[in-house]
């Protein structure tokens, strides 16, 4: 492992302004780390090598002139496929858009960059950001660093396998259902979904609109909240991103007093969850009750519609956004046999398209078609805002609510060979963004060592309402500081 | 519009929605996709038993405003950046396949 992929972020940025070591000298050891490593996780589908150098020697160059690099001064970042650079390809995980160059940074890249953040390469993904297990990518499956024989979930596994595995200190993630805290959670690191419109979304590649939003992966909860401060607040070029201060969290220090602590019972001990999942949820339970936190039960009956919700809108959403790929103005082209135009359109797709993107983008034109509009999308819509009501009414007994991140432990690979079993890996998940609010998980355990001694992390999932990630993280560092780990990396 | 559908799918329907989302099928992916998409559809089916009333839809998580920027002019992209990207160009013009006399 390298020494800045096991430092975090705060502590990597002090180094390097107050001249212990240069940003060059981070950048060249990560580069040494994911050459060494990578070969057997596959989280970087590619490294941004030269231009990585570059901006360490702009950095270096603006310590040595007295300047203030900012706040992620040197700090190396992976950045998902799916989140334009100017550096090399954004290739979303698909033969689709393989040799995409954008012509523009994402708004959240521009905002590390100006930060004095480095972007180190673009970390592998499920094409689109459609799955739960990042197998479902154009370049290869990557590999859970804690055990290979399993997946580090997804869909930005790549993202959640380079910060977990220790091969840089923080990754950028985009969310959609759970592809952030999913991935966090099996991989053993923090993952943030903020709220909706917390983070612009210019120079994300759209799945599904009202749901989308990047967010961060992390070793500890205040590298989290520094990198949620450097990317959020409002773009003028994403007319949803929300105009809303974001608290400045990071170097405080959590405490669970007098907080309110609501526990679904529909997350907890409900079947489909590990044992040691359920254990690990318990564990904590009592942990914050000792350190005075207020726990209250509530109850969330529609949690059992968000699957059927989620399925209805995501796809919807992402067989409109996805129209765009035709073949002509960029991505890949089918050759033109002179069929016609809509011809070369239908093979371009489906040449460019994986299975599980092609099947998203039939079940979302099949659900918004004629004669079944009124009773999937339409019916879909009114469950969300259901969905949101009971949120309201939740939080007003409580001021997070608390339960697992996933019903299990990372699985292996080509264990959910069909998409159903895939996407009810997400049930804990998907009603965060269904109803817009935030959510991150947290490493909080492991399950039992297999015959070769190997444990999976357990993470847990907090959610908090819309724009009060400073309440989520608060009480995220004081978890973080109760459960004290000092294995947070494998290997 | 609003009865409710049979919830599984045949090979024509599969055809058709196929055709709806440009997407060129194979034959013999045509069943697999029936037997997946009809599994996906049965999952949804739940949505049906809820009693929704005159609940109003909600397709976003927040009110939408309209923004508006000054009306001052910024620098647009380079037209050779966006043309690297695309597969077939002529001069400073994408090209495309003959779209006109096709019929239809």
């Amino acid at each position: 492992m390298s020494e800045s992929g096991r430092k975090t972020c705060v502590e990597i940025a002090d180094s390097v302004r107050n001249g212990r070591c240069t940003a060059l000298e981070t950048v060249e050891e990560t580069l040494r780390t994911i050459a060494r490593v990578d070969g057997e996780l596959n989280a970087f589908r590619e490294t941004f090598d030269e231009d990585a150098r570059a901006q360490a020697r702009l950095i270096d160059e603006k310590i040595a002139r007295g300047e203030d690099p900012g706040p992620l001064a040197g700090v190396p970042i992976g950045i998902k496929d799916n989140i334009a650079t100017t550096e090399g390809t954004t290739a979303c995980g698909s033969r689709m858009l393989e040799n995409y160059r954008s012509p523009f940074d994402a708004t959240v890249v521009e905002r590390l960059r100006e930060a004095g953040a480095i972007p180190i390469g673009h970390t592998n993904c499920d094409e689109f950001a459609m799955g739960s297990s990042t197998e479902n990518c154009a370049f290869g499956a990557v590999r859970n660093p804690w055990d290979t024989t399993r997946v580090p979930g997804g869909s930005s596994g790549g993202s959640a396998a380079a910060v977990g595995g220790g091969l840089v200190p923080a990754a950028l993630g985009s969310d959609t259902g759970g592809s952030i805290r999913q991935p966090a959670s099996f991989c053993g690191c923090v993952g943030l979904k903020p709220s909706y419109g917390r983070v612009s979304r210019y120079g994300l590649v759209a799945f599904g609109s009202s749901l989308d939003q990047v967010g961060p992966f992390t070793r500890t909860v205040e590298d989290a909240a520094l990198i949620l401060e450097v990317i959020g607040g409002q773009d003028r070029r994403d007319s949803t991103s929300a105009d809303e201060p974001i608290d400045d969290i990071h170097g405080e220090s959590g405490s669970m007093e007098g907080m309110r602590v609501g526990l679904p019972r529909q997350y907890r001990a409900t079947g489909a969850n590990e044992p040691e999942v359920d254990g690990c949820l318990e564990h904590v339970v009592e942990r914050i009750t000792a350190a005075g936190a207020e726990v209250v039960d509530i109850d969330l009956p529609m949690t059992d519609t968000s699957i059927s919700t989620y399925y209805v809108i995501a796809p919807a959403e992402a067989s409109s956004n996805l129209a765009r790929y035709d073949g002509i103005r960029y991505g890949h082209r089918a050759k033109d046999d002179g069929s016609g135009l809509e011809e070369l359109y239908a093979r371009t797709r489906a040449e460019g398209f994986g299975p599980e993107v092609q099947r998203r983008i039939m079940l979302g034109t099949y659900v918004l078609s004629s004669g079944y509009y009124d009773a999937y999308y339409k019916r879909a819509l009114q469950v969300r805002r259901l969905i949101k009501e009971e949120f309201d009414r939740a939080f007003e007994s409580c001021d997070i609510l608390l339960g697992p991140t996933s019903p299990f432990t990372a699985f292996p690979l080509g264990g959910k060979p069909d998409p159903m079993s895939m996407y009810l890996c997400d049930v804990y998940t998907v009603s965060t963004n269904i109803a817009g609010i935030c959510g991150i998980s947290i490493p909080a355990g492991f399950d039992a060592p297999d015959e070769h001694g190997r444990r999976r992390p357990i993470g847990i999932h907090l959610q908090a309402p819309a724009f009060a990630e400073a309440t989520l993280f608060k009480a995220s560092m004081a978890i973080e500081g109760l459960l004290a780990f000092d294995d947070s990396i494998p290997g | 519009m609003s009865e409710r559908p049979n919830s599984l799918l045949g090979e024509d329907e599969v055809r058709k929605v196929a055709r709806l989302s440009r997407l060129a099928l194979d034959e013999e992916r045509i069943p697999i996709y029936v037997e997946q998409l009809s599994a996906i559809l049965m999952h949804i089916e739940k949505l049906q038993e809820i009693d929704l009333g005159d609940v109003e839809p909600m397709a976003h998580p927040l009110p939408i405003r309209n923004r508006l920027d000054d009306d001052v002019p910024t620098e647009g992209m380079p037209i050779e950046a966006l043309l690297a990207n695309a597969p077939s160009v002529e001069g400073d013009y994408i090209s495309v396949p003959k779209v006109l006399g096709e019929g239809s």
